[in-house]
């Protein structure tokens, strides 16, 4: 045969090769076809066609080999488990920078999933290769790399760790300067994954001086990377006092408040989150907040958002509630209390609730002008409904209950403790009947109120042991009251009335 | 000697009588005795009683005079006592009311400072409506800006539709797809088409020469040589970052400044200076005053010191010999007596109830 003949063939094997894996890659973007692939073997034939001499082809392949292992965690067992990794980690040193984006994407899509699965990338040393592709020029390249450390720092701390000690820091915090978008917003993500797990991350995460950066970035018009920045922010400042006081240093506020209204829901909530991880600590940073004017406009915030992304922001009102009594004075000037019992009515989760009911506790909680305030928003018969309701979950009733509690022990508006007279369980009872004991020996107006509105009758109705607590303070409200009118109320005066009738002779 | 004759004649007598005053005498020894010894003991008891009342007196006197003084101290006593009671509770009352005073101010200026807290909170008020009103503008002003883009950017599309669909213009002859006869009024795409420009297509670019300003022989003596790279250059520094880099003044440092022989031109630049101010070269010495001037040698000159040899462990000059007569250096002195009466002293000022 004529060499020309010979070489024919080999071009059409390469052309044989170079469709069925571009078709394995365009198969391999939908997902009803993985099933079928898998069980067609398609591991098997992939692998040998990394080892291909032809450039195109072992991009081509690697971009399948990503594309099926992101589809579920079995296959990217299997990819584990066909040695097809230390092949990948050893041409990232090497090859040219499509290859490597699709390396990158492999390891990543392997990493993803699960923590032995990242261990297993780690193991075969991928990091040291991935950090070395982060100092490549190319943007796309870094991007893979950077999210492919992210990846695999997010599901431990160890493996985060790990990361750490491969030096892919500074790279990583030189790629958020990079003016590209895409590189920025994965660097700032993995920087939020790393730093979420232990404070001695976010340290180092702080010591590389990237909140300086990072604070920059909170300007930038994109909204996904506004998200991953403030999820950053908000992963360093949870761990503590130092940390958060480092990132406000950054003079974040009150510009971050400016992103409250942005179009995105995420950014917003990332930026609530944020501001409840700083007010957590101390009462001195949530003063600071205070200051700025950040309650009013989370206050804002919660009445345009509906559903999940509303937990922050009520958790954010609850923590800065309970630093000090100042503080809480200053949620309810700030119109809070109104704001978050509309959201206790909507939201339907029970989670939501749970965190609403927590928050009203420490707001009312200090004096009893905060319980007033609480009080008069019309929260107590909720909260009384929520306590007793069956199908709360426990979370929820436990929360109830002790808000309840803690409101009413500094409650003296008696108007909103009437109602709570009729429904109330006796644990809760004792506590309204303690606060009516208090206030009605005082004010006259209100013991005129407390009969006329029926509540010394309830009161005569209940059953309570003698000496217990319940009794002493039925007793002192009982002491309030000329006798007459207190066995005219009590239960069964009727009967004794009729039976003296009928004992009655004429004279 | 008559009467002795008559004694004589009287013996018997006497010695009878005698003996009969003896007989009755030792008769009535006893009752006389007896009451001898009464009259004795009444008076010795007269006596004692006498005596006895008399220091009954005396001592009734001492212990009345006693009594009085001791009763008068002891009252004067009560009375300071008194008296110091009655200053103390006054004090105390003071104290009361001035650290009423100062409690009262204290807790309300810097506990629970009520006009501050309600400033502080009408304050937080008006910031709160401040930030509100800022992030309403700010929402608001974002909203129109991403509309004014959406809208450009479907203004520039329709645009760009209508250039790739200008042949569908309706002409006099036949009316176009946007221009229905049967509608009072054309379409919007119909005025769309009618303002558009069409598509340039890559025709040969007319020469429009009011936008070349140079005259056409330089145009044409300029030839255009080959590209001197196969590869594509970039990413390039911009041109004013080169521009200034090309044409930074030189900035040398002070050793480079300085021209070699500096030294010695400043050594002929001083000796000008001393030529040039020095008018004159004799100057004339008044007489001094004190003509005997005893001449002061210089410290460093005058003092002994030198460079010690190596070893020496201590630089004071030692004189053995004259060391030896001295007396040893007193560490013990006798005691001054001033503080002796410190804390006894009789007066009472400063101590305690």
């Amino acid at each position: 045969m004529s060499q020309r003949q010979v070489l024919q063939v080999f071009e059409q094997y390469q052309k044989a090769r170079t469709q069925f894996v571009q078709t394995v890659a365009e198969l391999a973007t939908r997902p009803q076809n993985v099933e079928t692939l898998q069980n067609a073997g398609v591991m098997s034939l992939l692998r040998p066609l990394l080892l291909d001499t032809v450039p195109t082809i072992q991009q081509t392949a690697a971009l399948a080999l990503g594309r099926l292992a992101n589809y579920n965690d079995d296959l990217a067992e299997a990819v584990v488990k066909a040695d097809i990794l230390p092949q990948l980690v050893y041409s990232l040193a090497e090859q040219n920078r499509f290859y490597k984006k699709a390396a990158a994407f492999v390891l990543r899509a392997v990493a993803k999933h699960s923590a032995e699965l990242a261990q297993a990338v780690v193991d075969c040393g991928a990091l040291d290769a991935l950090v070395i592709s982060l100092e490549e020029f190319d943007p796309g390249v870094k991007e893979a790399a950077a999210w492919a450390l992210g990846y695999i720092a997010r599901h431990n701390g160890q493996l985060a760790q790990a990361v750490v000690d491969s030096g892919a820091f500074p790279l990583l915090v030189l790629c958020i300067q990079e003016p590209e978008i895409a590189v920025k917003r994965i660097a700032a993500s993995t920087l939020s994954d790393i730093a979420k797990h232990s404070p001695e991350l976010a340290q180092t995460v702080v010591d590389t001086g990237a909140i300086a950066h990072l604070a920059q970035m909170t300007l930038n018009p994109d909204a996904k990377l506004k998200r991953q920045v403030f999820s950053a922010l908000g992963q360093i400042s949870k761990h503590s006092v130092d940390l958060a006081e480092m990132v406000v240093e950054a003079e974040i506020f009150p510009a971050v408040l400016a992103c409250l209204k942005d179009p995105d829901e995420y950014v917003r909530k990332n930026v609530t989150t944020l501001m409840r991880e700083i007010t957590k600590h101390t009462p001195e940073l949530s003063q600071m907040i205070v200051n700025a004017g950040g309650v009013a406009a989370v206050i804002d915030y919660l009445g345009d958002s509906k559903g999940n992304v509303r937990l922050p922001g009520i958790m954010m009102l609850g923590y800065v509630a309970a630093h000090s009594e100042n503080l809480a004075m200053a949620v309810i000037v700030s119109k809070g209390v109104p704001q978050l019992a509309i959201c206790l009515v909507e939201e339907p989760e029970d989670h939501i609730k749970a965190a609403t009911a927590w928050a009203f506790g420490q707001i009312g909680r200090h004096t009893p002008e905060h319980a007033r305030a609480v009080a008069a928003a019309n929260v107590l018969p909720k909260l009384l409904n929520l306590y007793l309701d069956t199908q709360s979950s426990e979370d929820l009733q436990v929360k109830a209950k002790k808000a309840l509690k803690s409101v009413l022990q500094k409650c003296t508006y008696l108007p909103a403790l009437e109602p709570l007279l009729y429904e109330a369980p006796s644990n809760i009872l004792k506590h309204v009947i303690c606060q009516f004991s208090k206030v009605l020996p005082h004010d006259s107006k209100a013991r005129r109120l407390f009969v006329t509105s029926g509540g010394l009758k309830k009161v005569q109705e209940i059953k309570a042991e003698p000496g217990s607590a319940l009794q002493e303070y039925i007793n002192a409200i009982n002491n309030c009251y000329p006798e007459e009118i207190v066995r005219y109320y009590s239960p069964g005066y009727s009967e004794a009335l009729l039976e003296r009738v009928e004992s009655y002779q004429p004279a | 000697m008559a009467r002795l004759v008559k004694l004589f004649m009287q013996i018997d007598n006497i010695k009878e009588a005698h003996f009969v005053r003896n007989r009755i005498a030792e008769e009535n020894r006893q009752r006389e005795n007896s009451a001898a010894v009464r009259i004795q003991s009444w008076f010795r008891g007269c006596r004692v009683r006498a005596y006895l009342s008399r220091i009954h007196r005396k001592a009734t006197m001492i212990q009345k005079t006693w009594r009085g003084f001791k009763a008068r101290e002891h009252f004067r006593q009560r009375v300071k006592t008194a008296y110091f009671l009655m200053k103390m509770n006054f004090y105390n009352k003071m104290a009361v009311k001035i650290q009423q005073r100062w409690r009262g101010y204290y807790v309300r200026k810097y506990v629970h400072n009520y006009y501050a807290r309600k400033r502080y909170l009408e304050a937080l008020t008006q910031k709160n409506e401040q930030i509100r009103r800022e992030l309403e503008e700010l929402a608001e002003h974002q909203r129109k800006e991403r509309e004014r883009v959406a809208m450009e950017r479907e203004e520039q599309e329709k645009y760009v539709r209508a250039q790739r669909l200008h042949f569908l213009l309706s002409t006099k002859q036949c009316p176009g797809v946007f221009n229905s006869p049967f509608r009072p009024e054309p379409d919007e795409m119909e005025l769309r088409l009618r303002r558009v420009k069409p598509v340039r297509t890559m025709s040969a670019p007319k020469e429009s020469w009011p936008m070349n300003q140079q005259p056409s022989s330089y145009q044409h003596n300029k030839e255009r040589l080959p590209p001197i790279h196969n590869t594509p250059q970039g990413p390039f520094r911009p041109a004013v970052e080169v521009q200034q880099q090309r044409y930074r003044p030189l900035e040398p440092s002070l050793r480079v400044a300085t021209s070699i022989t500096a030294l010695e031109e400043a050594r002929e630049e001083l000796r000008r200076q001393e030529w040039r101010t020095r008018l004159i070269d004799h100057p004339f010495l008044p007489f001094s005053k004190a003509p005997n001037k005893k001449y002061e040698p210089l410290l460093h000159a005058a003092s002994p010191y030198q460079q010690t040899e190596y070893g020496t462990k201590h630089f004071r000059e030692e004189n053995r010999s004259q060391l030896e007569t001295k007396k040893l250096f007193r560490r013990v002195f006798t005691t001054c007596h001033v503080f002796d009466k410190f804390g006894r002293l009789y007066s009472n000022t400063g101590k305690t109830v």
